[in-house]
């Protein structure tokens, strides 16, 4: 099990590799979830792709009561409540084989047991849970979680659906929007303000009085989910279905941020197993197809496209699972929180997981289409659907826009609660930074560059964020652009130092030799990576000073990046590559 | 009755046969549950669904992952398992094998205890096919290999086997071995209560020495075969297009047929 660490302490200290979970670690049970998980998957989802892609609901249905047959649904349901009650590593290893390679059940079964079931069991009164979680655990009932509204999509605080208590009921009105698995679900948690103010949760059932579902959206991808609009005209719910009951009245938008935390490592994960399917199709399809008398898998523009696919896909799943580790250490150590509050410690973390998830998603799709070449653009194979599937994830759980600014506006408050003490830390990075000398620091042995290349990363960070905040102060949120580099760079030193410490604790415990593979994604992933840290830092500089300063401060920059020595491209590409072509699948 | 089933940690199907000099290089392997010992296993829980059979137990012999292997049939509805592990089984041939099975077996009770004793028809490594068969035959017992169908009712089975152009009915006496292949049935899916209920399902574990056997009898001294090598079979070669006139086309072909080919 992972060491307990405060949320995005990762920005002010490093951690040691042994404190952290990787998945060469899962339990021979946790492994046995994930081949029942996958298997289940393969031999019979992926067969009907064509017919839930044709919105045939029937086995959209059918299949997803098999899978809650499985217990494939009810992971993160307490036991006493019909469910598994496991540990997150084990929830999202789940997560993740459930979600390789049919990216409409995926997104129906993710909304079903994350942002739809959750509510319940984080929020739920006693008897709400007894009510619905048995039925939900199994896949009985099927969930839907309804937020959005036509003007109420990322400015979530702004929803217009109205509850007024009238005797035994609340009466709802209003509607929502693009709400996922809407026509198949059976249970739905509506947000609503009670008499037009107080936020407020209800668990709403299909079929109560003034309760409909509108048309089909006809969506870019994802096509075989449901999404639709919900209606509420005098929509009669019974009284005790006010979500954790009265004291959560005008603190539903609580319940609504921390199931998005929930939602959006999910997400993350989510995007593991989707990356780890296209690289697999990819590779097959590069290995069988021949041009110029030779199959493309051996033309090196085709290596570095599987190189770089299978590199990043491995540092998001080194991040998701770091911080699957997280949680399950913080949700044991911070017990005398609810779990809810326990996983908003790492709300940062989930942010990350969902930005760097889904854009590292994107391009490896991209890369798929392309290794395809002219059949990529037909149906003939999965890389279109793949491609358009995986464009949702950037825009639902928070668009990435949202989400980067949740990163940098968490990390303020952090900073100024003095959760973390990441004012100190940026003060003493200020005072050491002239006389620092990064060569100096740097030492021989395995990965030692990135090592060194980490820590520096953490300076340069912590750096440009002190000056940031120094000058742009409470003007500092609504200065997008440079909100948007200082997430990038939070995001790529949590990638490139999850990376790295999984190859680490791979090379402590199984000698060097064994993480050789794993040194060289690191490498490649730090060679294209490393750089950009650089040119975030840089660009937050410009945007907030000018003149001898901006130039003083850009060669400190320069002193803390210049230094490193990336690893050769071409030998890395190969290596990795060479692997996977050979193995015929992501192998690591 | 109680059914007894035997089965193999084998290499995952997806896996690419690597070798180190003339033998295998395990480095990289991933293990799992036989695929055709699934149909032996799932048959024995049907059975069990059905009030027939009241305990299932699962039997393996091997090094330590083949705990892995037992634990997937435990998973999928067997009640306790049994582990065969000792250095010196090392080497064991199908004939070797089968020995230790039949002694395991004795040692949880034997015949008098078993009446249903399922196999794989084959294991997706070794390949001998013959591990069920021996058994029998150390036994003095029927077997029927290769069934699709098993109905059992009383101390009777009737055992259907595919043969080439249609099917062979048995009924034998039990206790017998079967030996299961595809259309047997439909293997299930471990469901994750049931995984989770098999890390607590017991697993006797036994040595040689528990089982009263002999070093020497077994492992590559008690085998009647050993393996020399592994070679890789040759990759296949890029097909030739004979392209032309008619006539020069079936001329050539005929050369070809003579000449290369020599089956002319």
């Amino acid at each position: 099990m992972a060491e307990y660490k405060k949320g995005a302490i990762f920005l002010v200290e490093g951690t040691e590799p042994q404190d952290v979970f990787i998945p060469e670690e899962f339990t021979e049970e946790q492994r046995m979830f994930a081949k029942t998980a996958e298997d289940f998957v393969k031999k019979e989802v992926i067969p009907k792709s064509d017919e839930i892609e044709k919105k045939n609901y029937d086995v959209l249905v059918s299949l997803f009561k098999q899978a809650g047959e499985l217990g494939l649904l009810g992971a993160e349901v307490p036991e006493e409540y019909g469910g598994l009650g496991l540990d997150k590593v084990s929830a999202m290893l789940i997560s993740e084989k459930l979600s390789c390679g049919q990216g409409s059940f995926a997104t129906t079964v993710m909304a079903h047991t994350g942002i739809g079931t959750l509510p319940i069991v984080y929020f739920g009164t006693e008897d709400q849970k007894q009510k619905y979680l048995p039925k939900l655990a199994t896949g009985e009932y099927i969930s839907a979680y309804a937020l959005t509204e036509t003007n109420a999509g990322s400015d979530a605080m702004n929803i217009k659906t109205k509850a007024v208590l009238d005797g035994d009921y609340w009466v709802l009105n209003g509607s929502k929007q693009f709400i996922t698995n809407a026509g198949i679900a059976d249970v739905f948690i509506v947000y609503a303000k009670v008499d037009g103010e107080k936020h407020a949760a209800f668990i709403v059932e299909k079929g109560y009085e003034g309760f409909s579902i509108g048309p089909e959206e006809h969506k870019m991808g994802i096509v075989g989910s449901s999404t639709c609009p919900l209606y509420f005209d005098n929509c009669k719910v019974p009284k005790e279905n006010l979500l954790g009951g009265e004291e959560w009245i005008g603190k539903g938008h609580l319940i609504a941020f921390n199931i998005l935390n929930i939602g959006r490592y999910k997400l993350g994960m989510a995007c593991v197993g989707s990356s780890k399917y296209a690289i697999e199709e990819a590779v097959k399809y590069a290995n069988q197809r021949k041009q110029f008398g030779v199959t493309i898998s051996s033309f090196d523009m085709i290596k570095e496209k599987i190189a770089r696919m299978t590199a990043r896909a491995w540092v998001l799943e080194s991040a998701a699972y770091r911080t699957a580790g997280l949680l399950d250490a913080g949700l044991e150590a911070l017990k005398d929180r609810s779990p809810a509050e326990a996983i908003a410690e790492y709300a940062i973390e989930c942010s990350i997981l969902k930005v760097f998830g889904s854009e590292i998603l994107d391009t490896i799709v991209d890369d798929m289409i392309q290794i395809y070449g002219g059949y990529g653009y037909t149906e003939e194979y999965p890389a279109a659907r793949a491609y358009r599937d995986s464009r949702i994830n950037r825009i639902f759980e928070g668009t990435n826009e949202i989400n980067r600014l949740v990163i940098v506006a968490m990390l303020g408050r952090k900073a100024m609660k003095n959760e973390i003490p990441l004012v100190q830390a940026a003060t003493q990075v200020g005072k050491e930074i002239l006389t620092l000398m990064p060569m100096s620091l740097l030492k021989p042995g395995f990965l030692a560059e990135e090592k060194l290349a980490v820590e520096m990363a953490r300076k340069l960070l912590l750096m440009v964020a002190g000056l940031a905040t120094q000058k742009l102060k409470d003007k500092l949120r609504d200065e997008q652009i440079v909100v948007e580099a200082l997430a990038d760079m939070v995001i790529d030193l949590y990638a490139m130092e999850s990376g790295l410490l999984r190859a680490l604790k791979i090379a402590q415990e199984q000698g060097e030799e064994k993480a050789k593979y794993q040194a060289a994604m690191v490498r490649y992933f730090f060679y294209e990576t490393f750089p950009k840290m650089a040119l975030n830092a840089n660009k937050v500089l410009c945007s907030i000073e000018s003149g001898d300063m901006l130039r003083t401060q850009l060669s400190v920059v320069r002193k803390l990046t210049r230094w490193y020595v990336p690893g050769n491209p071409v030998e890395l590409i190969r290596t990795i590559a060479d692997k996977v072509i050979e193995e015929e699948k992501y192998c690591f | 009755m109680k059914a007894i089933c035997f089965v193999k940690s084998v290499p995952d199907t997806e896996t690419r046969v690597k070798l180190a000099g003339d033998r295998l290089d395990k480095s990289e392997i991933k293990y799992i549950l036989n695929p055709y010992d699934e149909f032996a296993v799932e048959e024995a829980v049907r059975k069990k669904e059905a009030g027939i059979v009241d305990e299932i137990v699962v039997v393996s012999m091997g090094p330590a992952r083949a705990q892995e292997a037992i634990r997937s049939a435990l998973a999928m509805g067997a009640d306790r398992g049994v582990h065969i592990e000792d250095d010196s089984l090392d080497g064991s041939d199908a004939y070797a094998t089968a020995k230790v099975l039949v002694e395991a077996l004795k040692k949880e009770g034997g015949l008098d205890t078993f009446q249903l004793l399922m196999f794989g028809q084959r294991a997706i490594d070794g390949d001998t096919w013959t591990v069920p068969s021996m058994v029998a035959e150390m036994l003095g017992i029927p077997s029927v290999c290769n069934i699709v169908k098993l109905d059992i009712d009383g101390n009777k089975a009737v055992a259907v086997r595919m043969v080439e152009g249609g099917e062979e009915v048995f009924e034998v006496e039990l206790p017998a071995v079967f030996a299961g292949r595809k259309g047997l049935n439909e293997p299930r899916y471990p469901s994750l209560p049931n995984i989770m209920k098999a890390k607590r399902k017991p697993i006797n574990k036994y040595t040689l020495a528990d089982l009263g056997i002999d070093a020497g009898t077994v492992g590559k001294a008690g085998s009647f075969t050993e393996v020399l090598k592994y070679e890789l079979p040759p990759a296949r070669q890029a097909g030739r297009k004979v392209e032309g006139e008619p006539e020069e086309v079936v001329e050539e072909l005929i050369k070809f047929l003579k000449e290369e080919a020599k089956v002319l």
